[in-house]
């Protein structure tokens, strides 16, 4: 019971992570039609400014400052490179994102090396914050789901109760006509890519410190971010947050619980073949769950597309 | 108020304007009439800015193209294209709200006045607006345009596919814009609801303006009727 509610904490962290990357993904994707491979990018820039920062003036103003120059980046990005790209096709702008994913990859091992950086959590949050049985939960831990939570509030309140929200919303499947009445589109563009690429940074500053801050970091989240947006829905907010915890819990409650496959098919009533070294199947029966933890997202979105192929919550037009 | 000479469009290598010319005097009702495909959506996308052109658009003495569609909004142009974009998941009133421009202040049409003229949308004003009906949306995404209140509006087929009764509301709000001074350019098919409101006609053909007349001149030309508009 202690176990699951541990279980739960860790793996609501892990879901909120994802949120605040494939919110922002999920936003751009459905605004623009491009899928942006760099955007796991951002959270790498976002874990490396803010180690950066933090050496010369700590942690704090480093939460704050990285995320801000990641969404310039951003912006940059959008304003110069994608916005010149677009006229050559949905193509052409995959390629770009792809091509910049790489360079950013190049450009952080060339500034910060091959290996991990010394990037740590600030001391003053590093104790046990309560325990639950023998399970001691990290302040940072809740500080960054009070972080991600405080972030899906801002966004919801800003999307929904505000003006730019409006326009947003419109412009997410109408962007001609909401420029037509009016409205400054390209710079909403710009504003919404540099946003969600900030929002990426928050996720790489807070998470750089748990999940370390390598330059492969952008390329073991980035595809969990991917299935997320595709589970949730393409341009979907809500399926983003729904996918997000729910890829959340399945992978840490899969690394966390070291069952065995057999007894957990055997659980389900499937029992082994007679004679396992003959059966094309053996390996199923040999395997843990902490083994087939890091397939389960792939596994769930595979289902998903068989069985709604729009998404949880995505939108059969889409 | 608005001149285009000369204007060719282009989606990407398809050349579809051949040289249109095109004038609306303010406060004038113009039609614009043709067959399926012959340009007519094109042009008020051209003066739009939201095609590949050449030529000129002048609006109010000064160029339209090469600007950035916002900003020919912004100058007084309004549009309220063919396929009834009304913004799903926004209710009506909301709908209504964007299309006030940033930073406008006041103007000819207040969110009563289309309460007023269409009780329909006040009913269904906090309602997601995908779920009005076909003549709901239309009547909503020209009131949604007229909020903003420009001095010119293009308005694509409005009452395609519109019940006789609806389509004579459009005419009837079609007139009320004229009484306050805006001029319009009526995309249609209806050759009767054209003649009966236009001031003067255009009728396209192949990408070009083929005749250009009062509402009379076209009603004593059975010939251009039959080459180019009826089917
Ligand atoms: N997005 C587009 N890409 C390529 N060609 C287009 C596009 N839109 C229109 N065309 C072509 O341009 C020509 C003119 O189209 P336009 O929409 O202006 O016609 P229209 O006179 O408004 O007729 P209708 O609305 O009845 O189709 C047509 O031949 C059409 O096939
Ligand atoms: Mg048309």
């Amino acid at each position: 019971m202690d176990l699951i509610l541990v279980t739960m904490i860790d793996g609501l962290v892990t879901g909120l992570l994802l949120f605040m990357l494939s919110s922002g993904l999920t936003l751009i994707f459905s605004m623009m039609g491009v899928l942006n491979f760099a955007h796991a990018s951002f959270y790498m820039l976002g874990a490396y400014f803010a180690y950066q920062i933090s050496r010369y003036i700590g942690f704090w103003p480093a939460l704050f400052i990285a995320p801000v120059l990641v969404g310039l980046v951003g912006a940059a990005v959008e304003r110069y490179g994608l916005r010149r790209v677009h006229k050559y096709g949905h193509v052409a702008e995959l390629i770009f994102t792809f091509g910049l994913a790489l360079l950013i990859e190049e450009v952080v091992q060339f500034v910060w090396g091959k290996g991990h950086v010394e990037y740590n959590a600030p001391e003053s949050l590093q104790f046990a914050l309560f325990s639950i049985a023998d399970y001691e939960i990290a302040a940072y831990k809740i500080f960054m789901i009070a972080v991600a939570a405080a972030i899906f509030i801002a966004l919801l309140l800003i999307l929904t109760r505000t003006r730019v929200g409006m326009v947003i919303q419109a412009a997410l499947t109408h962007p001609d006509t909401v420029e037509a009445l009016g409205h400054n589109v390209p710079l909403v563009f710009m504003g919404v890519f540099g946003v969600g690429s900030a929002l990426a940074g928050v996720a790489g500053v807070i998470a750089g410190p748990v999940l370390g801050t390598f330059p492969g970091m952008a390329v073991v989240l980035g595809s969990i971010v991917f299935v997320t947006i595709v589970v949730g829905g393409l341009g979907s907010l809500w399926g983003a947050l729904v996918a997000s915890l729910l890829i959340g819990w399945l992978t840490t409650f899969a690394a966390s619980y070291n069952i065995g496959m057999a007894d957990l098919l055997g659980a389900l009533g499937i029992e082994p073949p007679a004679d396992l070294s003959e059966s094309l199947l053996r390996d199923i029966w040999t395997l843990s769950l902490p083994q087939v933890g890091p397939i389960l997202p792939y596994l769930l979105m595979v289902l998903v597309l068989v069985f709604r192929p729009y998404g949880l919550f995505g939108n059969r037009d889409a | 108020m608005l001149q285009i000479r000369d204007l060719h469009a282009y989606y990407g290598k398809s050349h579809v304007l051949h040289g249109v010319n095109m004038d609306i005097a303010r406060g004038e009702i113009v039609a614009l009439l043709g067959r399926n495909g012959v340009g007519r959506s094109t042009t008020c996308k051209a003066v739009m800015g939201q095609v590949a052109l050449e030529g000129s658009i002048r609006f109010k003495d000064q160029e339209l193209a090469g600007r950035r569609s916002f900003e020919i909004a912004r100058m007084g142009v309004g549009y309220v294209p063919e396929n009834r974009d009304i913004f799903a998941g926004l209710t009506t009133r909301q709908n209504l709200n964007l299309g006030v421009k940033p930073g406008q202040k006041g103007g000819r049409w207040t969110m009563e006045d289309m309460f007023e003229l269409f009780p329909n949308l006040r009913n269904r004003a906090d309602v997601d607006a995908a779920v009005l009906s076909g003549g709901e949306q239309q009547m909503l995404t020209m009131c949604r345009t007229l909020m903003g209140d420009p001095e010119v509006i293009m308005i694509d087929e409005p009452t395609e596919g519109l019940s006789p009764q609806m389509t004579q509301r459009v005419a009837d709000l079609l007139n009320e814009i004229s009484r306050r001074g805006v001029s319009i350019l009526l995309v249609e098919q209806k050759l009767a609801i054209a003649l009966d409101i236009a001031d003067r006609v255009y009728v396209m053909g192949h990408g070009q303006v083929v005749f250009e007349g009062t509402p009379d001149d076209l009603r004593a030309r059975a010939d251009v009727r039959k080459e180019w508009l009826e089917v």
